[in-house]
């Protein structure tokens, strides 16, 4: 077998934030290696720094200090238009509060990531129906949002973080807004991803969820108290 | 799982133009009745200067075929001075009359003109039997035919001799003998003008209309027979043609020298040109031409504040999906893009509500008032678009460069 890549590698990551008076630093010298295929969780108590650490693996934001290699190439010195162009590519995001086009229908709101790689329409449907197929929404295509029922809502979601193919899939307590069966159909799909090799990077405040990642990161204050692994998968 | 990776997008490529107009078409269908109204500004400012525009457009060319018709030659001169020459002594008010007696030295002394024709206007009552009717009364000169460029189509011009003799000879517009002798021949016939006996001697050929004046509505008469029936010695004005449009200068200095010797000196008289009148008439079209663009103006710039007015609230509203464009890959270009096409949407809807309403109160204009000379062209349609689009650009720049400039993970969060 050949060597598993690392897709994520961050190396002292810091993250400061200026305030009136007195700085925050919401990370402290964040250090992290993510395999691809890695299944993790990051927990902690509210304003550890999850949310921080989250969007600068996701280029949304960039650090302080340190270094990030995402899937071997540094982000930390890329202009705003590359950094764009790198979500674009590499990373697909799920949210808490799903963040679809209300105007758009499913198939549109999973192509939309597509529209700014520069795809032709025609190529964009084609991968957009695939991408639904495969979170079991081929019957919804042309549906809205509001014809469609939260569960459902999250599954576009995260088809449209699929769509491009991430290196690295990042959702943010992506059942947060769901009921707990519903919550626990999106995570199948989790699981399902996560076997057929995804990357993925959860983060949660539930331990019951948790359970559902092999690695658990857990931040407190904005460094790393725990990384833990665990062999088997859980129920 | 078995796709090609994405290539990048290159640097400065944007995303199809189609692309952003539907999702500008998109957002401003959500948001239909405030559209609009937003647009309401764009829609009067281009509907006004459609509006505007055609009937400016209208006139110009209406005036422009009535001054052809008077001919390019035309001279005109009339009593008293209607323009100051700036400075010398204040000109004395003894204002001299034109009379025929100077129609008749001009004739002799001025080489480059066809000829002059003293001419003494005035309204009278035509009658024959039973009927009558109202009309200007004209005296002509002998020559006047001919400077005027009339016709005499029954019958024959005064002569050399009818006016040395006062003859009481008329010649009748077409509408006056319609009106006074329905079929029967106007030729021969006696006629009373203003209670005075006329012979009728001819009909002119149809003229028309010129300057909202029914040219086929007078009566001509010779020059002398209406100083004797207005009981006047001069005329109001003196018609002469240049030989060619080149004379016209010549003709005219020759016509003031003239004129000014036999005045003592003094130029109590006006000669206007052909040329003048358009001359005149073209300021007051620009004129009203810079009116019209002001009054545009200020509709399209309060248009145009109301459109950037609500972008920004817009960029506001979608500060969440402006959020999410940018995790998924929009660049700050491609967002400037969005906003600024939506800008230019926006104010293109009310730019074409704003022509076709422009135009439908130019036609509706032009059936009801069928004489009202406005006229649509093709330039007033790319000038609506034009402009339009540009209060769009203008706009929407603010706004776009607002929504450009968020913070990817401000505007995620942003409730
Ligand atoms: N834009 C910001 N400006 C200032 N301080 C910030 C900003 N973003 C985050 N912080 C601070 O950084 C710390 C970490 O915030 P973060 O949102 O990462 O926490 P979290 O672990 O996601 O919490 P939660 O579980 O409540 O979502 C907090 O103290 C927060 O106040
Ligand atoms: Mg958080």
């Amino acid at each position: 077998m050949s060597a598993v890549a690392t897709v994520i590698e961050c190396r002292a990551l810091s993250r400061r934030f200026r305030m009136g008076e007195g700085d925050v630093w919401a990370l402290r010298n964040v250090d992290l290696s993510v395999e691809s295929g890695e299944y993790l969780a990051l927990i902690g108590p509210s304003g550890s720094g999850k949310s921080t650490l989250m969007n600068l693996l996701g280029c949304l934001d960039r650090p302080t200090e340190g270094r990030y290699l995402l899937d071997g190439a540094a982000v930390e010195r890329l202009d705003d238009a590359e950094l764009a162009d790198v979500r674009n590519r590499k990373i697909g995001f799920v949210f808490q509060t799903f963040n679809l086009m209300a105007r758009q229908t499913a198939l549109e709101n999973v192509a939309l990531p597509l529209v700014y790689a520069g795809l032709s329409r025609a190529e964009r449907r084609r991968r957009a129906g695939e991408a639904l197929r495969r979170v079991g929404l081929e019957h919804r295509v042309d549906h809205r949002p509001d014809q469609l029922s939260g569960g459902q809502r999250q599954r576009v979601a995260v088809a449209r973080a699929l769509v491009t193919r991430p290196a690295l899939i990042l959702a943010d307590e992506p059942t947060g807004n769901l009921d707990q069966a519903t919550g626990r159909e999106v995570l199948g799909l989790f699981d399902e991803l996560h076997r057929e090799g995804a990357t993925i990077v959860l983060v949660t405040h539930d331990p019951k969820i948790a359970q559902h990642a092999r690695r658990r990161i857990e931040l407190v204050d904005g460094s790393v108290r725990a990384d833990v692994r665990q062999p088997e998968a859980s129920p | 799982m078995s796709a090609p990776a994405l290539e990048r997008r290159p640097a400065g490529r944007s995303i199809p133009l189609l692309e952003l107009v539907r999702v500008a078409l998109e957002a401003t269908a959500a948001n239909g009745a405030r559209s609009l109204l937003t647009t309401l500004g764009v829609v009067i400012g281009v509907a006004s200067v459609v509006v505007l525009v055609s009937l400016g457009d209208g006139v110009r060319s209406f005036l422009g075929e009535q001054f052809a018709g008077l001919g390019a030659d035309l001279i005109v001169v009339q009593p008293g001075h209607t323009e100051t020459s700036g400075f010398g002594p204040p000109l004395e008010n003894v204002q001299r009359p034109l009379t025929i007696a100077d129609s008749k030295v001009l004739a002799q002394r001025v080489p480059s003109v066809v000829g002059f024709s003293a001419d003494l206007v005035g309204g009278g009552t035509v009658s024959y039997l039973n009927r009558s009717r109202d009309v200007m009364v004209a005296g002509v000169g002998e020559r006047f035919w001919e400077v005027r460029g009339m016709r005499v189509e029954i019958g024959h011009p005064f002569s050399a001799d009818d006016e040395a003799a006062r003859r009481r000879y008329a010649i009748l517009g077409h509408t006056v003998v319609h009106e006074l002798f329905a079929d029967e021949n106007p030729l021969g016939k006696t006629i009373q003008i203003s209670g005075a006996p006329f012979l009728v001697v001819g009909v002119t050929a149809p003229k028309g209309r010129m300057l909202g004046f029914d040219l086929d509505d007078l009566a001509f008469v010779p020059v002398t027979a209406t100083e004797d029936l207005f009981n006047r010695d001069f005329v109001t004005e003196i018609l002469a043609k240049a030989r060619s449009h080149e004379d016209v200068g010549t003709a005219v200095a020759q016509i003031t020298d003239v004129l000014e010797r036999r005045h003592a000196g003094h130029q109590d008289f006006t000669v206007h040109t052909q040329q003048d009148l358009m001359g005149t008439f073209n300021r007051i079209a620009d004129t009203m031409a810079s009116v019209v663009l002001a009054i545009a103006s200020i509709s399209l710039v309060v248009g145009g504040i109301g459109i950037m007015n609500i972008m920004l609230v817009s960029v506001n509203e979608r500060t969440r999906e402006i959020g999410v464009r940018r995790a998924v890959g929009a660049r700050r270009s491609d967002i400037l893009a969005q906003f600024l096409i939506e800008s230019v949407v926006v104010s293109l809807i009310g730019g074409i509500i704003g022509l076709l309403l422009g135009t439908a109160v130019v036609l509706v204009a032009g059936l009801v008032l069928p004489s009202l000379p406005a006229r649509l062209s093709l330039w007033i349609v790319l000038l609506a678009f034009g402009f339009s689009a540009a209060v769009g650009v203008l706009s929407g720049v603010l706004p776009a460069r607002r929504a450009a400039s968020l913070d990817p993970v401000d505007a995620l969060r942003y409730e």
